[in-house]
């Protein structure tokens, strides 16, 4: 054997690094360029905002909740909304479900566009960035109109929503999101065809369907590897009344990661305009909540990243015993460091972009 | 501003915050808001940094992270705490797993508030830290020029008020900065 060749040598990657714009570290053994080994390590943003459920009381604790990451916020408020109403037994208005329907979907655009901005930047088109990154400003631009926040919405309420979509805003949405489709179609044609793109993204850090099943992977990420998984498809919330099917691709490389996500996307267009078409006029946008939670409940949303899981047990006090969340990032890490073995060490920004890493979701 | 005359550099780290204030820190980078007309450029090496943005409330294992970044900037430095979790620690401050400010760690000079911070807040405390650049780098190099090159760097006596030393910062202060005290051994 040539010892020279087969020599092994570690470089950290991160946590400050120009990819990454929240830090994770990563110890990667390198046999001359090529990935053998990964050994992630996390921790660098870990706050242990679920103990604080012991000392704030569970109506107050929504707001730290939707804190828990910036680009997820919306579907984290609105996981531990949904499982405290379900440990209360509290029907939420139909008025109610629709709306969060479309800040969720906002919210699922918002988080899209970022990671393609990202992603552009990982390989190196600066260009194709700033496009999306100003496309995403758009958006941005309704959930302000809607909310009053950019990124922490804040609408969320055990038992309902604080705000509601007028008829003018819903026209305002409706156009804006029309623009926005229009624009979008070029930024899709540019990660599907473009030649520098393709460079990049074809062929590299191909996950296969059983990789998904074994390592637990969820969201975009098995979805681009054929998985055809969505919580959304349970019908939480308003989505039991939408129509739509899971975006699915089977290539498993960065290319397919690229297109899921996108045509999700144009999906949650989609889904915004029928949930306004279909939305009921009511007055009520909550209802009253009495009592404390006892008990214990699960309950599964998904986020834009993947499947996220919110855990709660109550003890009858206004403080809850637990909260717990999995968050889908922690999920897609040991399939993420199984794409890498293999892989040229100029190739593992990309990779750790690709999953759309949330590490504040993450480490909580 | 009107007499700015430098291009500083800036250097985004997030210690432990929400992510909430780090994209919209890159968001103020963007082409929609453009803090680079201000002269200021995004880089990821923290030698070659001028400004460091920290955002979130430095946890135990972020802080050691955070006094080398900015222990690795060359003088003269400015430190600019992004959201209401860099001032203070916010909504985190109760959090078994957050030291409560990144001016527990090192000097900051410019606090930007907000949940998550907006990019406008965000561009105006960035170019309230290129003023704050401009004027110690003045100082610098009236210093330099009156001692010699060999003044530059640590000889300097003024070096740490005017630039920030962490400890000489804290002994100013009249305290010592807050030790990560263990969850566990406190129960």
């Amino acid at each position: 054997m040539d010892v020279k060749a087969k020599k092994r040598s570690v470089v950290p990657f991160g946590p400050q690094h120009p990819v990454l714009p929240e830090p994770i570290h990563l110890d990667l053994v390198l046999e001359d360029e090529k990935v053998v080994d990964v050994i992630p390590s996390i921790g660098f943003i870990h706050r242990g905002l679920e103990e604080l459920v012991n000392r704030r009381d569970f109506n107050q604790y929504v707001y730290i909740a939707e804190r828990t990451c910036g680009i997820c916020s919306f579907g984290h408020g609105l996981g531990y909304v949904e499982a405290v109403e379900k440990l209360m037994n509290v029907e939420v208005p139909v008025r109610a479900k629709y709306l969060r329907t479309i800040w969720g979907e906002m919210g699922r655009i918002h988080s899209h566009l970022l990671w393609a901005g990202l992603m552009a930047d990982a390989f190196g088109f600066e260009n194709l960035f700033y496009q999306c990154w100003r496309l995403r400003e758009k958006n941005l631009d309704l959930v302000e109109m809607t909310t009053g926040g950019r990124l922490i919405y804040s609408v969320n309420k055990v038992g309902g929503v604080l705000k509601d979509i007028t008829p003018d805003m819903q026209k305002v949405i409706l156009n804006n999101l029309s623009e926005i489709e229009v624009e979008l179609k070029d930024i899709y044609k540019t990660f599907t065809t473009d030649y520098s793109v393709l460079e990049r993204t074809r062929g590299v850090g191909v996950l296969t369907k059983e990789q998904v099943h074994d390592l637990g992977a969820c969201g975009p990420y098995a979805r681009a590897s054929g998985v055809e998984r969505d919580i959304r498809q349970l019908g939480y919330e308003a989505y039991g009344d939408l129509d739509f099917e899971p975006v699915v691709s089977t290539d498993g490389d960065n290319f397919a990661r690229c297109d899921v996500r996108l045509r999700e996307v144009f999906q949650s267009i989609d889904l915004i305009r029928q949930a306004i078409a279909k939305m009921p006029a009511e007055t009520d946008l909550s209802v009253p909540v009495k009592g404390n939670p006892d008990g214990e409940a699960l309950v599964r949303i998904e986020q834009p990243r993947g499947e996220a899981v919110y855990y709660v047990e109550g003890n009858g006090t206004k403080f809850l015993n637990r909260f717990r969340l999995r968050t889908p990032t922690f999920a897609n890490i040991p399939a993420m460091c199984e794409t890498m073995k293999g892989c040229n060490y100029a190739d593992i920004p990309l990779l750790v972009v690709t999953i759309d890493p949330c590490i504040s979701c993450t480490e909580r | 501003m009107a007499n700015v005359k430098r291009s500083p550099w800036l250097l985004h780290y997030d210690a432990s915050s929400c992510n909430g204030c780090d994209i919209e820190v890159l968001a103020s980078l963007t082409p929609v808001y453009d803090a680079e007309r201000f002269g200021v450029v995004n880089t990821a090496d923290p030698m070659q940094a001028d400004i460091l943005l920290v955002t979130g409330g430095v946890n135990a294992q972020s802080a050691e992270v955070v006094k080398q970044l900015y222990d690795q900037m060359a003088r003269p430095k400015v430190v600019v705490a992004v959201g209401v979790c860099a001032c203070t620690g916010g909504v985190f401050k109760d959090c078994y797993n957050i030291n409560g400010g990144v001016d527990t760690v090192i000097p900051v000079d410019v606090y930007v508030p907000g949940c998550a911070a907006r990019p406008e807040s965000i561009i105006d405390g960035i170019v309230k830290a290129v003023a704050i650049f401009q004027e110690r780098s003045d100082k610098h190099d009236k210093y330099v020029k009156e001692h010699g090159e060999s003044a530059r760097d640590t000889s300097d006596p003024d070096a740490a008020a005017r630039d920030g030393n962490p400890a000489d910062f804290f002994n100013a202060l009249g305290k010592k900065p807050q030790e990560h005290t263990d969850h566990k051994e406190e129960k």
